[in-house]
């Protein structure tokens, strides 16, 4: 699972899931590169969970102000989110569910239940440098894309397998993927999304690894759209809680209102 | 002497007839293409003021930057300050508010939840405002298609296509779903009051219109609005004005240095309108010169065949002596006659086909299914005053030039060999 995925899915309330990929092979042998599947798998097991309850901040830096919203996320797997908007007073009480390929948002202001789909999906996530679309994106990296290191390369004191991920077909939106992944530790460091052009589209940045029982997580993301003005959009997670108990009613659409 | 010729003229049918019918069919279709045209670039341009950019537009540097995007958040902020100045500024000319957006339209079952929905574009106009020219500027009771125009806040226009696709009637509730200027979702509950047929592919496929204070309210806009519009004293459009008040604007208001100072723009500025009109300018020049040209040939061609159709009957002349030159001159003044009765009657066909363009006009919307830039549905004739000579310069200069070329000929014929010549 690519990183940007896992990230949208932080935000959607998931935090990262494989889908089941298994190790495909022994690990590195001294002076050569592993194979682009097995960094990515070991990553994803790394930062995967069953499901997790989690409080967080996106700070959203626009041309004109900055903003800051405030959510609380129960997500179980990749497939299954619901989020509650905290604050500011505008944003408050506005909820959002994710089931498999369907989302719905519902808004106190207009005590209206709206699905989001077609269009509406490229828009950006309440101003962020995210896409609604990004966030519904649920395949898994396998599904979509060859993974391949391409090298290593020091970053931020962390030495990094560089993978790339070339798009099995042309109808993805990012064709080509950088993940620079921590050899060590088999956590993300950067990720950078690329159009078939070659263009930068998307790039973000994790930092503040924590230690989380057997895993490592990052504390505070910064997306940026390289095409929209601003200083990106950062993520700051404030708490999280992975294998909580989570009650089943939460993922209808009942719970919205 | 000119009225000699024009008796002449007049009984023989053979030698005016059919001339002035091909020069005036001619000139009459000249005058007709030259009207047209410029109807065409007048209609793209009073369509384009009027829904979108004004005759000036005022935005924020970074806005007008990003114009395509219709980006809310790099709105004008205290826009109410600047509107007053402005029209302290420029008396004169009528100063509006206008915010275009994007989102989606929403339609509630009974649950409150989706039934349908689909992408809409929107455009907020002072709709409420009882001294407000804004209806009467989008012709909305022209426009509307089933409704009223609405009279309260909370209520909107959309297009009737997409009423249709959306299975929504005048009195049913909708939710817009959007981008706040500070980049946050933003919900908005209104009633369509009425549907309408923009007449453009475009718009006719997805839009809306709302009034100002509803979406100032909706997309958290207070005092804030996209644009300002400004519209000239006479409701035409006058580059040479517009100029002026886009200098003297700019001087005074703006600042270089910052991205969200306001910034006016002309209508031939914005977006991709002027590069266009230039573009349908150059080509409507173009083509009104090839007209013309293969206007002139023709009748040209006609002069020459004129003349040598009447080869017998200047071989008679020179025999009973008349001089060469005199015939040579009474031909060509002759021709001049032909081509001035010809010019004037197409010019008055031309004139006539061209006024009843400018009323009716041309519906095109047939050929702009699918259509992806913003153009009306049907093109205008405008008489303008070129109109009214235009013509006579394929009519009279074409028609005189070939008569003389084929005059040449009679200075070649020898006295000595006419007899022999008609009697063959």
């Amino acid at each position: 699972m690519s990183i940007m995925k896992k990230q949208l899915i932080l935000l959607s309330g998931g935090l990262l899931l494989t889908g089941g990929l298994l190790l495909s092979g022994a690990g590195a042998l001294y002076g050569q590169y592993p194979s682009g599947d097995e960094v990515m798998d070991r990553m994803d097991r790394n930062m995967s969970s069953e499901n997790r309850v989690m409080t967080s901040k996106m700070i959203i830096h626009g041309s004109r102000t900055s903003r800051t919203i405030e959510s609380k996320t129960w997500a179980v797997g990749d497939q299954k989110s619901y989020s509650e908007y905290l604050s500011p007073p505008r944003e408050a009480g506005t909820k959002m569910l994710k089931l498999e390929d369907a989302l719905w948002i519902y808004s106190p202001s207009t005590d209206r239940t709206i699905q989001i789909s077609g269009h509406m999906l490229r828009q950006s996530v309440m101003g962020s440098d995210l896409s609604y679309e990004d966030m519904m994106d649920d395949a898994t990296y396998q599904d979509n894309y060859n993974a391949a290191v391409i090298g290593e390369e020091s970053l931020r004191d962390s030495e990094c397998w560089i993978v790339e991920l070339n798009a099995k077909t042309s109808d993805v939106t990012y064709q080509i993927r950088k993940v620079w992944v921590d050899r060590e530790k088999y956590i993300p460091i950067r990720e950078e999304l690329y159009a078939k052009s070659g263009k930068l589209l998307k790039k973000t940045e994790l930092y503040d690894f924590k230690r989380n029982g057997n895993r490592w997580f990052p504390g505070r993301m910064v997306f940026k759209d390289m095409l929209k003005k601003g200083d990106g959009t950062e993520f700051i997670i404030e708490s999280i809680e992975f294998d909580a108990d989570i009650p089943d009613h939460i993922f209808t659409k009942a719970s919205l209102r | 002497m000119i009225r000699f010729l024009f008796k002449g003229l007049l009984r023989d049918k053979q030698r005016s007839l059919l001339p002035v019918i091909v020069v005036a069919a001619g000139v009459s279709l000249t005058v007709l293409m030259v009207c047209y045209i410029s109807g065409v670039l007048g209609d793209f341009a009073d369509f384009s003021a009027k829904f979108s950019t004004g005759h000036v537009k005022i935005m924020t540097k970074a806005y007008a930057e990003n114009i395509n995007q219709v980006p809310t958040d790099l709105a004008l902020t205290d826009v109410s300050v600047l509107l007053d100045e402005v029209r302290k500024e420029y008396p004169d000319m009528d100063w509006v508010l206008r915010t275009q957006f994007g989102g989606l339209l929403d339609v509630p079952d009974e649950n409150g939840e989706t039934r349908s929905q689909g992408p809409v574009m929107g455009i907020s106009i002072d709709m409420l405002t009882p001294e407000s020219k804004e209806p009467e500027r989008l012709t909305l009771d022209r426009i509307l298609v089933q409704g009223e125009i609405p009279d309260s806040p909370g209520e909107i226009l959309i297009s009737d296509d997409l009423a249709n696709n959306l299975e929504v009637k005048p009195g049913d509730p909708v939710t817009l779903m959007g981008a706040t200027m500070y980049g946050s979702m933003a919900f908005y509950n209104f009633i369509v009051s009425g549907t309408v047929r923009f007449g453009t592919v475009v718009m006719d496929k997805g839009a809306m219109i709302a009034d100002i204070s509803d979406i100032q309210a909706a997309l958290d806009m207070y005092d804030a609005s996209s644009e300002i519009l400004g519209y000239l004293p006479d409701g035409y459009w006058d580059a040479g004005q517009a100029e002026i008040i886009k200098s003297g604007f700019n001087s005074k208001f703006s600042d270089p240095d910052d991205e969200f100072s306001p910034v006016m723009s002309m209508l031939t500025e914005q977006s991709d309108l002027a590069g266009y009109l230039e573009m349908v300018d150059a080509m409507s020049f173009i083509m009104v010169f090839v007209f013309v040209l293969a206007m002139s040939i023709v009748l040209w061609n006609t002069g020459l065949i004129g003349g040598l159709r009447r080869y017998g009957e200047v071989g008679i002349r020179l025999a009973i002596g008349e001089e060469k030159g005199h015939i040579y001159r009474s031909m060509i003044l002759e021709s001049i006659l032909i081509g001035i009765v010809g010019s004037a009657f197409g010019t008055i066909i031309g004139l006539l086909f061209s006024y009843w363009i400018q009323e009716v006009g041309i519906d095109i919307s047939g050929m702009t299914q699918g259509a992806t830039m913003m153009m009306p549905a049907s093109f205008h004739a405008k008489i303008v005053p070129q109109a009214y000579y235009i013509g006579f310069i394929p009519g009279l200069i074409a028609s005189s030039v070939g008569t003389m070329l084929s005059g040449i000929g009679i200075y070649k014929r020898q006295t000595a060999v006419l007899f022999k010549e008609l009697e063959t």
